[in-house]
């Protein structure tokens, strides 16, 4: 606010368009909110039918006759400005099964998400934030003094010696930093997938919260970027602000045009440095077609590692009869069972790069194709 | 040696832009001119080949500052940004002292480690005072940088000054012009974003793209820079993973000339794809029926204009 008045004082403003992007200047730190610094501005500068509009603006949806659609980002300025009167979003619970059934830990490990109670979910929830996420890691190009490194560090090298006079030469060495590779998330919300998804969101909270690079997406019939909600310290908080920033809970699923979407906007943006993609969705794609392999083609070649987490493995009898299943069975490097809290730990072993005995990437992938 | 003046209006700034064959639009003159007037880092986002890093080459030359590029990369750490100790001659200096029996090794220390034997890298050379008046600082891609240093660089952009252990701490005297460009191939920290101006680089409207074009390439005959445009213009609109930039725009004009070219026609777009499409997806989207139909609509539209 401040940081406006000096510009708008320096700028000595004559013009309404110079006044516009001296504020969009300030106020402006994303491309994203550029969209809705226009439509505030516009908003707050208008003074014929100002008030006529803000009705129209806060009732969008009731007016039936309405003559138009509201434009990009009204939705969005509408809820920033009177946020008292935000529309619930709605929000999947996982259901509730009634049984009054004793679970030790044993079987809880075992138990499909789906079947869970509500107790069971809770403790489930618990298992899966002291899942710790052990060190994958991949070589950078920046160095770090280390014992058993090959290059010499000479500024320390120096350093040392001086303290000698110069008369004696420690050798000091440096060798490459490791670092975790980033981990980008893919998971799918529809309605099929939706007794899954609020503890898959746990589990990604977990993550997200043990490592510094995670990006999560969910996808329905579009794609959405819930990293940032994601982020908050609170699991139901976080959970609660993916919930206001998703409006496609649990309806059909397009995961052709979801990837086609985050390949052109965030691939490139997000799978640098040896990424590793997780594509969590039972791979039930309403309208598979040529586009969907293309897509899965693509996203396959710009990743380090592509695996896919399907809750369907759960089925012994598992056949990858649907089509889009099919598809993109063809493109990913691994296939896994994600449906218990054991595999769940399977999959945490594997993202830490370890040898994980009790899973055959290479059988499971023969046996469904 | 006279200092060159700031501009003094955001008109000012349009035409000193404009003067150093730079088109600008308004929106980028107004944020670039408070960029100026507050001392304030401008952080420029944007598409690759829109001209971001041409602004700090252009604000360089019209000012008639130095320009100081630091092009970032993922290995990028503060030995080569900031400073570095010349090593070499720090030997030959430790030797020397040992060979004239000098035996001080404080006073040693305090020789070798000053700044007679110090590498200055493009952050320490931008904090320096300069006869011509504060040099401008280009920070390239920083987004291909990591969280580090990027942290490592609030200090510098808030305060201009940078700490070396051995010697202390150098402060800018006169703060530098300071441009940081981004791809946008991964998001840059709010932390860094709000100790600057933030503007969004876009693709520019058809009349503007004609001036640049005009501007740059001079040589180009007027019904082959507006076939240029226009199809570069319908281009954008195709759903492609690479849109092409200004500098592909420029570079395909430069390419047409060189080959006698006076109008487009198919058989030469379709040769010559390769100039502004960079991807083989796009490339076979636009088989020859779809670069004839493009070029069809963009004749006709600018024979409609006419």
């Amino acid at each position: 606010m401040l940081d406006a008045l000096q510009a708008v004082d320096v700028a000595r403003i004559g013009t309404k368009d110079d006044f516009y992007w001296t504020l969009h200047a300030v106020f402006v730190k994303r491309h994203e909110h550029s969209i809705l610094f226009d439509q505030a501005f516009r908003i707050f500068f208008r003074r014929r039918g100002y008030i006529d509009k803000l009705i129209a603006q806060m009732l969008p949806q009731t007016l039936p006759t309405a003559p138009q659609a509201p434009e990009a980002g009204a939705q969005r300025i509408q809820e920033a400005l009177f946020s008292g009167n935000k529309a619930k979003t709605e929000e999947q619970e996982v259901e509730i099964d009634a049984r009054l059934t004793v679970s030790d830990r044993e079987v809880l490990q075992k138990k499909d998400f789906a079947q869970m109670t509500n107790a069971e979910i809770a403790k489930a929830k618990e298992a899966i934030a002291r899942l710790a996420l052990p060190l994958d890691e991949v070589k950078t190009r920046r160095m770090t003094p280390s014992r058993h490194g090959r290059l010499i560090d000479m500024r320390r090298t120096l350093r040392s010696s001086m303290k000698a006079g110069g008369a004696l030469i420690d050798l000091k060495y440096l060798g490459p930093r490791v670092k975790e590779p980033p981990i980008v998330a893919l998971l799918d919300i529809s309605g099929s997938m939706s007794q899954y998804t609020r503890l898959f969101l746990h589990f990604l909270h977990s993550i997200t919260d043990a490592r510094k690079r995670v990006t999560t997406f969910l996808f329905g019939t579009r794609l959405t970027n819930v990293t940032r909600a994601i982020r908050q310290r609170d699991p139901d908080e976080a959970l609660a602000a993916c919930g206001a920033y998703v409006v496609d809970w649990s309806g059909g699923t397009r995961i052709a045009t979801s990837l086609h979407d985050f390949n052109k906007h965030w691939a490139r943006r997000v799978l640098g440095q040896g990424a590793v993609v997780l594509l969590i969705t039972d791979g039930l794609e309403r309208d598979a077609d040529d586009t969907l392999a293309f897509e899965m083609d693509r996203l396959h070649r710009s990743c380090r590692r592509l695996i896919w987490l399907n809750p369907l493995l759960r089925f012994d009898g598992f056949e990858p009869r649907a089509k889009g299943v099919k598809t993109i069975l063809s493109h990913v490097d691994e296939l896994r069972p994600i449906h218990n809290l054991d595999s769940m730990t399977a999959l945490v072993r594997a993202l830490s790069g370890a040898p994980d005995k009790g899973y055959d990437t290479k059988a499971m992938l023969r046996k469904v194709a | 040696m006279a200092v060159t003046p700031l501009p003094d209006s955001i008109d000012a700034t349009l035409a000193m832009l404009a003067k150093a064959n730079y088109v600008a639009d308004r929106s980028l003159a107004t944020v670039l001119y408070l960029a100026l007037k507050m001392g304030r880092p401008l952080f420029l986002e944007g598409e690759a080949g829109v001209g971001k890093t041409e602004i700090a080459k252009v604000l360089s030359t019209a000012l008639g500052r130095r320009l100081i590029r630091l092009q970032c990369y993922e290995g990028l750490d503060v030995s080569a940004a900031v400073y570095e100790w010349n090593y070499g001659a720090q030997m030959i200096a430790i030797r020397m002292a040992e060979a004239q029996g000098e035996g001080d090794r404080d006073r040693l220390e305090h020789d070798v480690f000053s700044e007679r034997y110090l590498v200055k890298r493009p952050l320490l050379q931008a904090l320096e005072p300069d006869p011509a008046g504060a040099p401008v600082l280009l920070i390239d891609e920083l987004d291909r940088t990591d969280e580090a240093f990027e942290a490592f660089l609030l200090e510098v952009l808030a305060d201009f000054q940078v700490t070396i252990p051995e010697l202390g701490t150098v402060k800018a005297a006169e703060p530098p012009i300071v441009i940081v460009t981004s791809n946008r191939t991964r998001e840059v920290h709010d932390a860094l974003k709000r100790r600057c101006l933030y503007h969004w680089v876009g693709y520019p409207d058809a009349a503007r793209e004609l001036n640049i074009l005009r501007a740059k390439v001079p040589g180009i005959a007027k019904k082959l820079s507006q076939q240029v445009v226009a199809f570069v213009q319908a281009l954008r609109k195709e759903d492609l993973f690479k849109s092409p930039g200004v500098a592909e725009t420029l570079d395909w004009a430069g390419a047409l000339t060189e080959l006698d070219v006076v109008a487009l026609d198919p058989a030469t777009v379709s040769d010559t794809l390769g100039v502004l499409l960079k991807y083989q997806d796009d490339i076979a989207k636009l088989d020859g029926t779809k670069v004839k139909a493009l070029l069809d609509e963009v004749k006709s539209e600018l024979r409609a204009a006419e």
